[in-house]
């Protein structure tokens, strides 16, 4: 019920927006195509300026995953996390989870194919894929936009709620579907 | 930290590419990743446009000011910083909530706003401030109310109730993002002694 109702909300969002915006624009006698078209300016020089951010970092990743290195960090880790009750299949997906959005979904998918949506590992798979965001590229992107090169701690905020994300996920699916 | 990171991605990739014996894999990688950087950017630039326009609108009508208004107990709380009218805290909230919906493409031109509108509290600096560090805190680690795309993957794969993980993702992402806003606190309130010292 309420689900179905979420989803409503999401289908309807977008062009609700797109109507009462401008239609309330011009209740208030604003200028609306002019103003779109201002702030429209802005689409391209922001997209531009994140290239290079985007390009060092997304070459970083790629060749973190494609060499095999990340496979490597992940059986260094597995006696770890296979203390803590986290299949080892999992551990990939954790460690793509800050990387890379769309090789969370590629990882998410194959475990899903290999073990059926409704098994343990599926539906923890599924609960990863759907906690939290991809720290490195929102950050890459963000701060890329305005030219900010120093993230503080930032990194270190972001990391640490990707492995709490991680560590909640692998309980509350332990607690519901064990 | 940042250099770090890079580094370690980087070099980490090319030893272990070199010890396995798949060198090409790296050049391969490297060159496809850079290519692929620019089409996300290209990618990026309508919806950018788009959304930003739309935005300008809202602004110009009242509306996002009208949305910080309505905002304002929380955000004064969370971004002390910020003073309570400032534009930013309008395309802030805008961001949090497109990343609920599940609406990622407005998501990020919203939340690109917000970042250049907190850059005009820092400027001309190239570190970021602290109420940037505590919207990406929660902007990294928001919730999502309806995980489509997963949703829909476990669907193609006959699961016999593919949205039982709703509950579960929001329960791991509030944990995640508890912590997130915790740590951003507690790093915020070092570097403010650290100041006064």
């Amino acid at each position: 019920m309420l689900l179905s109702l979420l989803t409503i909300v999401s289908t309807w969002a977008i062009p609700f927006l797109l109507l009462v915006i401008p239609v309330y624009g011009c209740f208030k006698k604003v200028p609306v195509y002019e103003s779109f078209v201002e702030g429209a300016e802005e689409g391209f020089t922001t997209a531009v300026k994140i290239i290079p951010f985007l390009v060092g970092m997304m070459v970083a990743i790629s060749v973190f995953r494609a060499s095999g290195a990340m496979e490597y960090l992940g059986e260094i880790l597995n006696p770890l996390t296979s203390r803590i009750g986290a299949p080892s299949e999992i551990l990939p997906l954790a460690l793509m989870r800050p990387l890379s959005g769309s090789g969370v979904l590629g990882l998410a998918t194959e475990i899903m194919r290999t073990y059926g949506p409704d098994s343990f590992i599926g539906r923890l798979a599924s609960i990863m894929q759907g906690t939290t965001d991809t720290t490195f590229f929102v950050l890459t992107v963000y701060f890329g936009s305005i030219g900010v090169k120093k993230y503080k701690y930032s990194i270190i905020t972001g990391l640490s709620a990707d492995l709490t994300g991680f560590l909640a996920s692998l309980y509350i699916c332990n607690l519901l579907f064990r | 930290m940042l250099n770090f990171v890079w580094l370690f991605l980087l070099a980490s990739g090319v030893i272990v590419a070199a010890f396995t014996g798949n060198i090409e894999v790296v050049t391969e990688a490297a060159l496809g990743a850079a290519k692929g950087a620019v089409e996300v950017c290209f990618d990026l630039i309508g919806v950018m446009a788009l959304w930003l326009g739309i935005m300008r609108i809202a602004e110009h009508g009242g509306m996002v000011r009208g949305l910080a208004r309505l905002m304002k107990p929380v955000m004064i709380k969370l971004f002390p910083s910020v003073p309570s009218d400032h534009p930013a805290m309008g395309a802030i909230i805008l961001n949090l909530s497109a990343n609920m919906l599940g609406l990622g493409n407005a998501a990020t031109p919203f939340g690109m706003k917000a970042m250049k509108e907190l850059q005009k509290l820092n400027p001309g600096s190239d570190e970021a401030s602290e109420a940037m560090c505590t919207f990406l805190a929660l902007n990294t680690s928001c919730i999502t109310l309806i995980p489509a795309t997963i949703i829909g993957v476990r669907l193609s794969f006959g699961s016999s109730n593919s949205t039982e993980i709703v509950g579960p993702c929001i329960f791991a992402t509030g944990i995640a993002m508890i912590i997130a806003v915790s740590l951003d606190y507690w790093f915020r309130k070092q570097a403010n002694r650290g100041r006064k010292l």
